[in-house]
């Protein structure tokens, strides 16, 4: 039992799992990102203008503007968990992809690590994607919002690592139902990105404070908006936390369930 | 010098909750042959060839694999290892040659070489002309013929081969097996697991008989055959046929086995057998020389296993 929580063994194999999963994806990659920009950008036209029109400023700045820089951390998440969730079920469980890879000399580590990297790597083109259309719109007035660009992937790691403990622990795909309803849908509403946290009760910000996607949109309003996040070494350091603690648990539960 | 044993298992053991599943095995494959593990569902075939391939760990036991200790050096040990699963875990997103190109690129293996291999592997499985087709659309042989080349991509030295027929036709396996025969004559050693004892006495040059975990038997099919059967089978049915066995089967044969209305006879000389039964029209009967798959059900018996 504790054989599976020794420490993850890094090796660069974990670029083939990569490469792999980047060959698929060059397939159909025109669809694949049409579908990952229409829900946030529906989210922000429809939001932002709509009910943009109504709102003179939130935080200081348009509420389009301010809600940029949160859809761009919304669908990162979202995007790093789909795939690392039912994209990386199928491989694992439905298509046998892991099973196939580990007859080769990779281990489970890599496969793991090369799915998380994966998951990240697509999570960032959708919230890349976003930033480069918010910047179109003249909402991105200050280069520092580039900066926005490497927390993308940081963000993409820690749900890409949330999103492979639940593909360790599912039977099937609707158990990742689940973890939308009782954890990827609350951060969208409790973490400030569609409205500032300071709106919600003190107990409920206290709470989001634990969760990741807060720190995201903490770090990314800012930087968007043209200015240095205080605190911003918590709040990458909680990203990175999230990111580094759930590949080392993913990793454990995958261990245990394939490695039997 | 002797050259070292291309797989050596010494005691090995594991269990899974309370239940164990390899108790004790001991076997050792030589170069160049085709070694057989066979034996019923649960006998612990599929768990002894992840144990050797470090997909798991044993409780007990040593294994060195083409001179690499596994688990500990396992992936070394995979580098020069082929492996043709039970199941069929092909890449359903790629074409047939691009399942050839990703696979050899987990060996480290460079897309230059690997593109001046594919066309080999192609030739090999009969696919040449199909290398663009997507796998969705191959029949049950085809992909098996993939899966075998793609367990060639690296040019192992070994290649282990779970249950590598099951569910073919039998023109699809006499393919497989002409293949397999082309790999002995290129010196590559196989470890085969099956339970059809047909192929095994086709292909192996020595075979180990598993049940419940462990070796109950090992050693060349004809050499097994002879040591544990008599030569020839006479097999009856009929609805009378137990009551032909009571009264003259079992005083004519060496061996009568009886399930349900069908006898199995074994014996030297089938002579008297045959002309009694002729002479009869109640009873139906098929005369052959005994084979593996005696030798497996006398050692393993004949109830079900699952």
């Amino acid at each position: 039992m504790t054989k599976h929580w020794t420490l993850p063994l890094f090796s660069l194999r974990f670029i083939h799992v990569w490469r792999r999963n980047l060959l698929v994806w060059r397939k159909l990659a025109i669809p694949s990102m049409l579908g990952n920009l229409a829900d946030p950008l529906l989210y922000m036209f429809g939001l932002g203008y709509g009910l943009g029109r109504m709102l003179d400023d939130v935080g200081g700045m348009s509420y389009i503007g301010f809600l940029a820089a949160g859809i761009i951390c919304s669908s990162t998440m979202m995007s790093a968990s789909f795939e690392a969730m039912y994209s990386g079920f199928s491989r694992m469980h439905v298509q046998k992809t892991w099973d196939a890879i580990l007859n080769a000399p990779l281990t489970l580590d890599d496969v793991v690590l090369g799915e998380l990297v994966w998951a990240a790597s697509k999570s960032f083109l959708s919230g890349s994607a976003v930033l480069i259309v918010a910047a179109v719109l003249g909402l991105v007035p200050s280069p520092l919002a580039l900066a926005v660009i490497p927390l993308v992937f940081l963000t993409g790691l820690a749900f890409a690592g949330l999103g492979l403990i639940m593909t360790a622990l599912s039977p099937s795909y609707d158990f990742f139902m689940y973890y939308f309803t009782l954890c990827v849908t609350p951060m969208m509403l409790l973490c400030g990105v569609f409205f500032p946290l300071d709106q919600l009760p003190v107990a409920a910000q206290t709470f989001a404070q634990l969760l990741p996607l807060t720190h995201a949109v903490s770090l990314a309003r800012p930087l968007v908006a043209g200015e240095i996040p205080s605190s911003w070494l918590l709040h990458i350091a909680v990203l990175a936390a999230y990111a580094a603690g759930s590949f080392y648990i993913a990793l454990a539960l995958t261990r245990r369930r394939l490695l039997q | 010098m002797t050259i070292a044993a291309p797989l050596t298992a010494t005691g090995l053991r594991k269990s899974y909750g309370t239940h164990e599943v390899v108790c004790g095995l001991d076997f050792e494959l030589r170069t160049g042959e085709c070694f057989g593990l066979l034996g019923p569902n649960g006998a612990g075939k599929t768990t002894t060839l992840r144990l050797c391939l470090g997909l798991t760990d044993p409780d007990a036991g040593d294994i060195r694999v083409l001179g690499k200790p596994v688990p500990q050096q396992a992936r070394e040990a995979r580098l020069r290892i082929g492996v043709v699963p039970q199941f069929d875990n092909l890449d359903p997103d790629f074409t047939i040659r691009e399942n050839l190109l990703i696979f050899g690129r987990y060996f480290d293996i460079s897309d230059h070489e690997l593109h001046a291999r594919i066309p080999d592997l192609l030739d090999f499985a009969g696919l040449a002309s199909r290398a663009d087709a997507r796998i969705q659309t191959l029949s049950g042989g085809m992909k098996r013929r993939l899966t075998l080349a793609r367990a060639l991509v690296n040019d192992p030295e070994l290649v282990f081969l779970d249950e590598p027929t099951t569910g073919l036709d039998p023109q699809a396996r006499h393919v497989i097996w002409e293949r397999l025969r082309r790999l002995l004559k290129q010196g590559k050693t196989l470890l085969l697991t099956t339970h059809f004892m047909e192929e095994a006495e086709r292909l192996c040059n020595r075979v180990a008989i598993m049940d419940a975990g462990k070796i109950i038997v090992e050693g060349a099919p004809r050499v097994l055959i002879a040591q544990h059967i008599e030569p020839h089978v006479v097999e009856v049915y009929g609805e009378t046929a137990p009551d032909w066995a009571e009264r003259f089967g079992r005083s004519h044969a060496e061996r009568c086995e009886v399930t349900g209305e069908t006898i199995f006879c074994y014996i030297h000389d089938p002579a008297p057998l045959i002309a009694d039964l002729d002479a009869r029209n109640d009873l139906r009967y098929l005369h052959r020389r005994a084979s593996l798959e005696d030798v497996f059900l006398k050692l393993t018996g004949r109830e079900l296993r699952d």
